[in-house]
Formats: structure tokens, C-alpha cells, sequence
């Protein structure tokens, strides 16, 4: 399981490092669909698999195929390529990434002191949903209203 | 039951946040702008998944959950006004937006 880990986690970090310096919109949202599923196995693996099957199917399956449909409306072609190609010059992104770096170093420096080892125990969904309709059910009817006005102003800014 | 550091699920959590970061700062393809927020909200959620692990509860799983709605809900807002944006722009450029007249 802990080789899963690593593993599952080293896909992940090497597709979103894809999708971050990839200059075509959908070779970037299919590396993002792998780094959606290798997130899915870590969840898997640290004993959360309804959040697991959330993640595969919402986000890798709902979310990024709505991605994949909104780009075959925009029907984006070479030429919007060519541009990413010249807007990804490195004196454009060395600046801000060498400060975030900064940043990630600290935060790894602060996180490697507490070292605590997880032995995963599996929360399953039977347990989640006692805790989604029992104290957490304010915030289920504040999601489904939220996702109500998502429906909604999406009709409208989509529509022409 | 083999055992994983709690620090390393953070840490990766960190580093995948980091890339998000760098691609909202960096892009000028407004797509590329919602595909790397995406990435930070789920940079976010893994730290909660993680966080839960680590306490054997449950609650980080809930606050996963809302962050999928929430991601949900921006990513349908934000395609709309992507799509709106190329029908009156023609471009996918975010700097073409730098003029608010009111």
C-alpha cells in the first residue's frame, strides 16, 4: 500500500507538471484526467474510497469532460498553439516561479517536523452519510443551492 | 496494515498547489487559468483526504466533498464565460480583458 502511495503520488506530480507547461489545451486536460485518477488511488489508498469514486467520477469523468466539450465549441486550432508557445517565454515565468519555490520550501520545511505515520482505517460511506445528514446538513443544502445557481448562471453566460 | 507518512501526503499536496499557483500566475490562455485553479482546489481537497486520514475521521471527507461542489459549480460558471468571451472576443487571451469601461 505504501508503494501505491508513492507510486500513485509520482504520476500524479508528473501530470500536472505536464498540464502545467503543455502549450495544447487537450493533450493539457487529458494529462489533467490522469492526475485526477492518480489522486482518486491516493484516496483510495488512505482509506477514504467514497471520496475515491468521487473523485473518478466527478471530477475525471463530469467535470473534465464538460472541459473537453466547451473546447470542441471553441474549436481552438494551431494558431492559438503557436501563441501558448510564445507566451510561455522563460523570463515570463522565472520571476514568479522562483518566488512560489521560496514558498514551497518553506512549507516543506515546516511540514517534514511533524513526523506522525497514518495507518490508513477506511471511512466508508455508511459513516460519511450519518455525518452528512446528521450535523453537516445545513452545508448539504447550502452545496445543492450553490449547484442550483451554478445551473442557472451557466444557462445564462452560455446562452447567445 | 503498512503505514504513510503523514508529511508526504502534505508535502504533495503542497507541491501539486504550487503548480496550480504557477499556472494562474504565469498563463495568459484564460482555459489554462481554470485548469490550473482546478488543480489547486484539488491540491485542497487532498490535503482535507489526507488530514481525515490522519485523524480517523471523517469530517475531511465532508470538507472534499464541498470542494467538489464548489469546483463543480466554478468550473460549469466558468466555461459559460469563457465561451462568451470567444464569441465576442475571438480570442482566448485574458489581456484582451485589461479594459473595463463602465
Amino acid at each position: 500500500m505504501t508503494m501505491l502511495f508513492y507510486l500513485a503520488g509520482a504520476v500524479a506530480l508528473i501530470s500536472t507538471i505536464s498540464v502545467t507547461i503543455s502549450t495544447n489545451v487537450v493533450h493539457a486536460l487529458v494529462y489533467l484526467i490522469i492526475s485526477l485518477l492518480a489522486v482518486a488511488v491516493i484516496f483510495f489508498v488512505l482509506g477514504a474510497p467514497f471520496a475515491a469514486m468521487l473523485e473518478a467520477i466527478v471530477y475525471a469523468g463530469a467535470i473534465m469532460v464538460l472541459f473537453l466539450f466547451a473546447m470542441m465549441m471553441l474549436n481552438l486550432g494551431q494558431a492559438t498553439e503557436n501563441e501558448e508557445k510564445a507566451w510561455l517565454r522563460p523570463q515570463l515565468w522565472v520571476g514568479p516561479g522562483l518566488l512560489i519555490l521560496v514558498l514551497l520550501v518553506q512549507l516543506v520545511s515546516v511540514l517534514v517536523t511533524q513526523r506522525v505515520d497514518v495507518v490508513p482505517v477506511e471511512v466508508g460511506v455508511h459513516e460519511l452519510s450519518v455525518l452528512l445528514f446528521g450535523p453537516w446538513l445545513l452545508a448539504v443544502e447550502l452545496a445543492s443551492m450553490l449547484l442550483l445557481a451554478g445551473l442557472i448562471a451557466a444557462y445564462h453566460l452560455a446562452k447567445r | 496494515m503498512p503505514s504513510i507518512p503523514y508529511e508526504h501526503g502534505l508535502i504533495l499536496a503542497a507541491i501539486l498547489f504550487v503548480c496550480g499557483l504557477i499556472g494562474v500566475l504565469t498563463r495568459r490562455n484564460i482555459v489554462f487559468v481554470l485548469m490550473s485553479l482546478e488543480i489547486m482546489l484539488n491540491a485542497c481537497g487532498l490535503a482535507f483526504v489526507v488530514g481525515s486520514a490522519r485523524w480517523g475521521h471523517a469530517d475531511g471527507q465532508i470538507m472534499f466533498l464541498m470542494i467538489l461542489t464548489l469546483a463543480a459549480a466554478e468550473v460549469a460558471v466558468g466555461l459559460g464565460l469563457i465561451i462568451q468571451m470567444y464569441r465576442r472576443f475571438h480570442t482566448v487571451d485574458i489581456s484582451v480583458l485589461s479594459e473595463m469601461k463602465g
